[in-house]
């Protein structure tokens, strides 16, 4: 009996203890944090796998030179400052008295190290040389300026450094990504030094604190691995966890009534699209005539169906009766606020008897059979938005199926051109990010349109994107990514539905900033003054 | 006896083989790895160059002519997600989940065989109707369910234990153990709980038909008549005559419990094997997949092995090959 009396007095102070955690007190003891993910980080060498679950671990481990604020603008990091000198030099300036937690200190010749280490990672699944290969050649001309050369006028190479973390160049030749895990290379700048490393279950952080930005409140961080949606909102009602990421739609709308905890949400840079087949000139695997008989050309290769297909579409009833408002519907690659996007450029209005005249136009005045494709575990309700889009589509005519499939199988498939009218999402760092990879004609020895699944393809289009991509100037640039962007959506390259909202919950009395990026950084945790 | 045995193992190796055939067939008919785990920023030189770094750039039977190969040599290949050895992941993994499938058996025979006995014994009772009844839920509840509700009561309403996770865990021959901790048997209470209800039940409800079909029998009344006590009669002669079938179905039940305690880890964040193949199948990690599925092979035919071994122990009738 004394026993058990025993066991109850230890959950009740670890009970206490979560209380404790909870009113944010400031006892040294509750200065430790424990951080939910949805999904486990593959490693901890942060140039192995180009992965958000690593990068989400690599912020509070390692700095980049240049960073992202909550609104995805670039803001200085271990680079105080970035100019171009010429068409094709990148100066940096450095931060000074920055240590590693070797207690190295930071230089340019790490910068240099580092991106000489990135394309030599072995057995990466997805390399950080995407970032890095730009740079042609390096200078260091003193220990705080990096010269950096691109083959002509670079103008992303910002957006690329704000993806590469750096490491100490004391780790010497060919740092291991198994010496990582194990944490003896896990040297960084970060907020945070690792203290022990459980693939696929838990990160243990203790504070670092020599870091340059401002203090984290918490001494002790842990990072729980929770994938299934119902344990993490669990856990975090539970007060196991204090802060939670990719809170469920379906949770989010319980919790926000719920005053145990609190929610911060913002809009994502994930765009929820659908692509319509252009690869074919004859006939598209899954369009059909009206009663199932085979066409000889492709319809979707008609402007005006593409425009009947997009014009079908009731954006705000999907984000409202489907997304539960977790999201916002658009009409173009980025939300207000961001750089890039075209002002007064809106998603066209819901307009039944415009997209069957359109129809008619185009020669379909019986409408099509379709099967609209879409992946069922990738993107927030992905199965339910393709439902929603087919019974659409239905109401202007064009008999829609709906089919989802499982996404490693469905990726595959989308790859080889298999659908004719599909779902996918695409995460993008900043507005030309789109243009250059989803809408320019796919060209593999460029690297552009690489994910151009749709083959869309216009002249007029990549003209002007060549053009943006080889002007300095940021607000010339701005100005020919509008204008790119307005004849993308013209033209409906593709069909735009809405972008994802990022909502993270944590325990009441807490506060943290929601950020664009999806990146969960508990340095952002504070307790609510 | 020993031919038995060889004669089983080379079974085996045929299973196995057959399997890691369907496997590597199966996994690139699903899809292609590398358009899973590429950054989605990566163009089309970068892909090219992450397929042949995986060695996924060769026809199917020559990367399946090596693996065996390699397999021969003790090498299962490295995981295309971790690039550790797939073994090496597994066997970090492993002890989580045989614990939690350990104790899940253990309270299937600790709750199970005493509650079917009752039920057994006093058939028309209201507790042994209750248990039958009860037991009713066990194996038609969803475990993902059941496992939900223990953390919303558990956990979230009530406070007392934790709601995910293995906890504290302590080192003993080189291994990370939960039960060695206070902390870490509080953290498995509520998953071996949700893992064994089926087996619970299913182990319930044999023993009481068996307790039940032997009861009315001769040598129960003889045994009796004889005067022993009914203690004695229960337990050492009921007992033995009903034990095969649940030694049988424990066995099998174990291989199961530890295949498929996906659902039990993934709702409690038990980072186990189950989850480790769930999201290697997800991500179409065919080394993982398939030094796992070998494993679970073996797994299942040592513990059939042992089963028909322990036939012979608890009845003297059964003889392996019968002396031909």
């Amino acid at each position: 009996m004394l026993e058990r009396k025993g066991e109850w007095m230890m959950l009740k102070a670890l009970a206490g203890a979560g209380m404790a955690l909870l009113l944010g007190a400031s006892l040294a003891a509750a200065q430790s944090v424990t951080m939910a993910m949805s999904s486990a980080p593959t490693s901890v060498d942060p140039h192995y796998h180009t992965f958000a679950p690593n990068e989400t671990l690599g912020v509070h481990i390692y700095d980049r030179l240049i960073e992202r604020d909550p609104l995805n603008n670039l803001i200085p990091g271990l680079a105080l400052s970035w100019k171009l000198i010429d068409d094709s030099t990148w100066e940096l300036k450095l931060r000074q008295g920055v240590k590693f937690h070797d207690g190295s200190e930071f230089t340019a010749a790490d910068v240099a190290y580092t991106f000489a280490r990135v394309p030599t990672v072995v057995n990466s699944p997805g390399s950080f040389s995407i970032y890095t290969k730009t740079v042609v050649a390096m200078e260091t001309p003193d220990p705080y300026t990096v010269r950096m050369k691109t083959n002509g006028i670079y103008p992303l190479l910002p957006v690329d450094l704000s993806n590469v973390f750096i490491i100490p160049k004391n780790l010497g030749p060919n740092p291991a990504t198994e010496d990582f895990n194990s944490g003896k290379n896990a040297a960084g700048t970060g907020a945070f030094r690792l203290t022990a490393y459980k693939q696929g279950e838990r990160v243990e952080l203790e504070r670092n604190d020599a870091w340059w930005g401002p203090k984290p409140h918490w001494q002790h961080l842990t990072i729980r691995i929770i994938p299934n949606d119902g344990a993490r909102t669990a856990a975090l009602l539970a007060g196991d966890v204090q802060l939670i990421e990719f809170v469920p739609t379906a949770d989010a709308a319980r919790l926000r009534a719920d005053k145990r905890v609190a929610l911060s949400e913002i809009a994502s840079l994930r765009l929820i699209y659908l692509w319509l087949d252009r690869s074919r000139s004859g006939p598209t695997p899954f369009i059909t005539g009206p009663n199932g008989e085979a066409l000889t050309s492709n319809p979707l290769n008609d402007k005006r169906v593409r425009q009947a297909l997009t014009m079908a579409i009731n954006r705000p009833a999907i984000v409202e009766r489907v997304m539960e408002g977790a999201a916002y519907p658009i009409g173009q690659f980025v939300d207000k606020g961001t750089w890039g996007h075209v002002p007064g450029l809106l998603p066209p209005g819901t307009d039944v008897a415009k997209a069957k005249a359109l129809l008619a136009e185009a020669g379909f005045p019986q409408g099509f059979r379709i099967t609209l494709h879409g992946p069922n575990d990738r993107y927030v309700n992905d199965g339910k938005i393709i439902q929603a889009v087919g019974q659409m589509w239905s109401r202007i005519g064009v008999q829609t199926t709906v089919d989802a499939i499982t996404w490693p199988n469905y990726i595959s498939r989308a790859n080889k051109q298999d659908f004719s009218a599909y779902l996918l999402g695409w995460g993008f760092g900043e507005a030309t990010n789109p243009l250059r990879s989803l809408v320019y004609t796919y060209s593999p020895p460029k690297g552009w349109g690489a994910v151009n699944r749709g083959r869309y393809s216009n002249p007029a289009f990549d003209g002007l994107v060549d053009r943006l991509m080889t002007t300095a100037d940021d607000a010339a640039r701005e100005g020919l990514v509008r204008e790119a962007t307005s004849l993308a959506m013209e033209d409906v390259a593709l069909i735009p539905l809405h972008l994802q909202k990022n909502i993270w919950a944590m325990r009441a009395g807490l506060s943290f900033v929601a950020r664009a990026d999806e990146d969960t950084r508990v340095m952002e945790l504070r307790p609510t003054p | 006896m020993t031919t038995w045995i060889f004669r089983r193992l080379i079974q085996a190796i045929f299973v196995v083989l057959a399997m890691t055939v369907i496997v590597f067939i199966g996994v690139n008919v699903i899809g292609d790895p590398v358009e899973i785990l590429i950054s989605p920023q990566a163009d089309q030189a970068e892909r090219a160059r992450a397929v042949i770094a995986l060695g996924l750039d060769r026809p199917l039977w020559e990367q399946y002519g090596r693996f065996l190969w390699n397999a021969v040599q003790g090498d299962l290949g490295k995981s295309f997600v971790f690039n550790e050895p797939a073994l090496r992941l597994i066997a970090q993994r492993m002890p989580a989940t045989m614990e939690l499938a350990v104790t899940a058996v253990l309270l299937s025979i600790v709750l199970g065989i005493p509650l079917g006995l009752y039920a057994g014994l006093k058939p028309n009772s209201f507790a042994g109707r209750s248990i039958m009844a009860g037991s009713i839920f066990g194996f038609s509840l969803p475990s993902f369910w059941v496992g939900l509700m223990l953390i919303m009561v558990f956990a979230v309403q009530l406070g007392w234990l934790p709601s995910t996770g293995r906890g504290q865990t302590a080192t003993l021959f080189g291994v990370q153990w939960s039960f060695l901790t206070r902390d870490g048997l509080a953290h498995m209470l509520m998953p071996a709980l949700n893992l064994s209800l089926g087996n619970i039940a299913l182990v319930l409800r044999l023993t009481r038909a068996g307790v039940r079909e032997n009861m009315p029998m001769d040598y129960v009344k003889f045994a009796r008549a004889k005067g022993l006590s009914p203690v004695r009669v229960v337990f050492v002669h009921v007992m033995k005559n009903i034990t095969i079938p649940i030694v049988t179905v424990i066995g099998l039940e174990f291989g199961s419990t530890v295949a498929f305690a996906v659902v039990t880890e993934s709702v409690f964040a038990w980072p186990g094997m189950g989850k480790l193949i769930i999201d290697s199948i997800n991500v179409l990690d065919r080394p993982v997949i398939v030094a796992y599925l070998m494993m679970i092979v073996f797994l299942f035919i040592t513990i059939n092995l042992l089963v028909d071994l322990l036939y012979t122990v608890l009845d003297p009738r059964v003889r392996l090959e019968s002396r031909e």
